[in-house]
């Protein structure tokens, strides 16, 4: 019974963990950017799809439209304002490049942060769920809402696949991030190439902030911890590798919740450093990564 | 030269700032007491930073050692002040080598990781073991530095200032130049006979040190040790974003960006909630316009990068 439990709750919150974490190592596999405001752009898609749906009462549909709009408006605005400026700058030496992206994104998303605190203040929001009841699975209560988020992940997940896969423009995505420079001599132009990942990236993080929202309910003060547990999936999977980041999704959502169901919640999170430094350690190229 | 040139810089406002108590109310000379110990946070971490190339995302690491190492032999065997700095600074140290293990085999976002990590670890223990920590709480100190705000204010600024002389005089020794060699390109480095791991080390372990000993430091001019105050992520984030705003790689720079964000988180108070917005608005505008920072601007205006 408890098994069962957490069977199925690891897995909704291991599904939006993938989800949250394949935009992440996207952008990284694609362009070598570390996005530190990452849960900050959940943070705004939840909030904004939990005010218009709530508010203005739009309905959940309309509002987790919303968040995700949200969430690609902001994804764009951290490319153009922030990534791309630092990218093109001579000012700045190459091999310091990296830390001013880290430290760019991570201001910006300290004040997307304080902007939803200040606006809608940071309290714990819990957005509209797109469906609601319960279904019984084998004796456990579970909301449809928990098992909409994981088959909503997955679905999203795999478009993706298909995209990368099946499409010319997925295609140049995944020869990007293989060779840029063979990329560009063979006339495509990168900057299109960052506009539409930082573009599938607002998205996949917004779907993954409004079912966040909806699932676990989101406050302004969570969006560090979501950054904080994208980079380790994406770390422990290996960074750029988005298979190895689906398996390491589950890994932490499995262990995070095997931990609060059988030890306790308020550890909830340290089996789950503690395994990152020892992969780190051993394997730093995590799970699935190439050197 | 640059080095006169800061000098020139450094001696007046040193010359100033040790005036200041004779002008300035006690508020204002507490707020600076605060913003002399981020300043050596932040000139230990540019010298992790700037000079060895290590991205530490933990300088709290290094700090909450130092300082909880020094509040629980305060508190629990009532250790006297200057024994409690010194246990703290060498477990900081010890916290620094143990960081510094995996800096010398991992690179770029991977190290960043494992110095973010050991943040969050030393929080949970902390918040885990509450009961001999104090938690979330904190830990109050039977022992403070001084009541009296001005004696609270010369410390300070006489740590930082020994502090940085020392910080400063290093990187700008031929060890200094070996650990900018072996930062920006380790293999050409080590190519020309230099012992790239060993100068490494050393400059893990003496950032950890200073962040180290200002945490203690700190600690006892507060009278209480908390994770908000000295381990949380946050504190790291103020630090990074003090050394980057001030001008990476200048160590001076670095002191000048804390004091900066400490004044400016003050005089933004009265925005409430906004003022964190304010400041890494201001803080990304520096990034993105001038990366060189305050000082690498200051310096540069006198003809010289």
């Amino acid at each position: 019974m408890l098994a069962l439990q957490i069977l199925i709750d690891g897995f909704a919150i291991s599904s939006l963990y993938a989800l949250g974490a394949t935009g992440f190592t996207l952008i990284f596999g694609v362009s070598g950017v570390l996005n530190l405001s990452h849960g900050a752009i959940m943070v705004v898609a939840a909030v904004i799809a939990w005010w218009v749906a709530g508010t203005f009462g739009a309905g959940a549909y309309l509002g987790a439209l919303a968040g995700v709009a949200a969430a690609l408006a902001c994804a764009f605005f951290t490319y153009s304002v922030i990534v791309r400026p630092i990218q093109n700058s001579g000012a700045i030496p190459k091999e310091e490049k990296e830390i001013f992206v880290l430290t760019g994104t991570l201001l910006w998303g300290i004040m997307l942060q304080e902007a939803v605190a200040y606006l809608f203040t940071d309290n714990p929001k819990t957005v509209r769920p797109l469906v609601d009841g319960v279904v019984m699975i084998l004796g456990v209560r579970t909301p449809w809402n928990e098992i909409l988020t994981a088959a909503l992940s997955w679905g999203a997940i795999g478009l993706l696949y298909l995209l990368v896969n099946r499409t010319r423009t997925g295609k140049s995505l995944l020869a990007a991030s293989m060779n840029p420079r063979g990329l560009t001599l063979l006339g495509f132009e990168m900057s299109n190439i960052y506009v539409l990942v930082w573009a599938i990236y607002g998205i996949l993080a917004g779907i993954a902030g409004v079912l966040l929202g909806a699932f676990l309910g989101v406050s302004s003060a969570n969006a560090g911890t979501l950054t904080a547990s994208a980079f380790s999936i994406v770390v422990l999977g290996g960074l750029g590798s988005v298979s190895g980041s689906l398996i390491a999704a589950y890994v932490v959502g499995y262990l995070e919740t095997m931990t609060a169901y059988l030890v306790s919640p308020s550890i909830r999170t340290v089996p789950v450093l503690l395994l990152l430094v020892l992969v780190v350690y051993l394997r730093p190229q995590g799970l699935l990564g190439r050197r | 030269m640059i080095r006169s040139r800061t000098f020139q810089l450094a001696v007046p406002a040193l010359i100033v700032m040790a005036l200041l108590p004779l002008g300035v109310d006690g508020y204002i000379l507490g707020l600076l007491t605060l913003a002399y110990y981020y300043a050596v946070f932040a000139m230990s971490w540019d010298l992790l930073f700037g000079f060895a190339g290590e991205v530490n995302f933990g300088p709290s690491f290094l700090i909450g050692i130092g300082a909880y190492t020094a509040a629980l032999l305060n508190h629990y065997w009532l250790w006297p002040i200057p024994a409690c700095l010194v246990a703290g600074a060498f477990a900081a140290v010890i916290a620094g080598a143990v960081l510094a293990v995996p800096a010398l085999r991992l690179t770029g976002p991977y190290f960043g990781l494992v110095t973010l990590v050991a943040v969050l670890l030393l929080q949970n223990m902390i918040v885990l073991f509450a009961g001999i920590t104090g938690g979330e709480i904190g830990l109050d100190l039977p022992d403070v530095l001084s009541i009296d705000d001005n004696t609270n204010y010369y410390y300070a600024l006489v740590f930082m200032t020994v502090s940085g002389a020392i910080l400063f005089g290093l990187a700008q020794s031929p060890v200094g130049l070996i650990l900018q060699a072996s930062g920006q390109n380790a293999t050409e480095a080590a190519a020309l006979g230099f012992n790239v791991a060993k100068h490494k080390l050393a400059a893990f372990c003496i950032s950890a040190f200073f962040s180290g000993l200002a945490g203690a430091m700190l600690i006892f001019y507060m009278g209480t040790a908390s994770v908000g105050t000295v381990v949380d992520i946050a504190v790291g984030v103020n630090v990074i974003i003090a050394a980057v705003l001030g001008g990476r790689r200048t160590i001076i720079g670095a002191a000048l960006g804390a004091i900066f964000l400490i004044g400016a988180g003050e005089i933004l108070r009265p925005l409430g909630q906004l003022a964190t917005f304010v400041v890494s608005a201001v803080a990304l505008v520096v990034i993105l316009f001038f990366p060189g920072g305050f000082m690498g601007r200051i310096l540069q205006s006198g003809g010289r990068e």
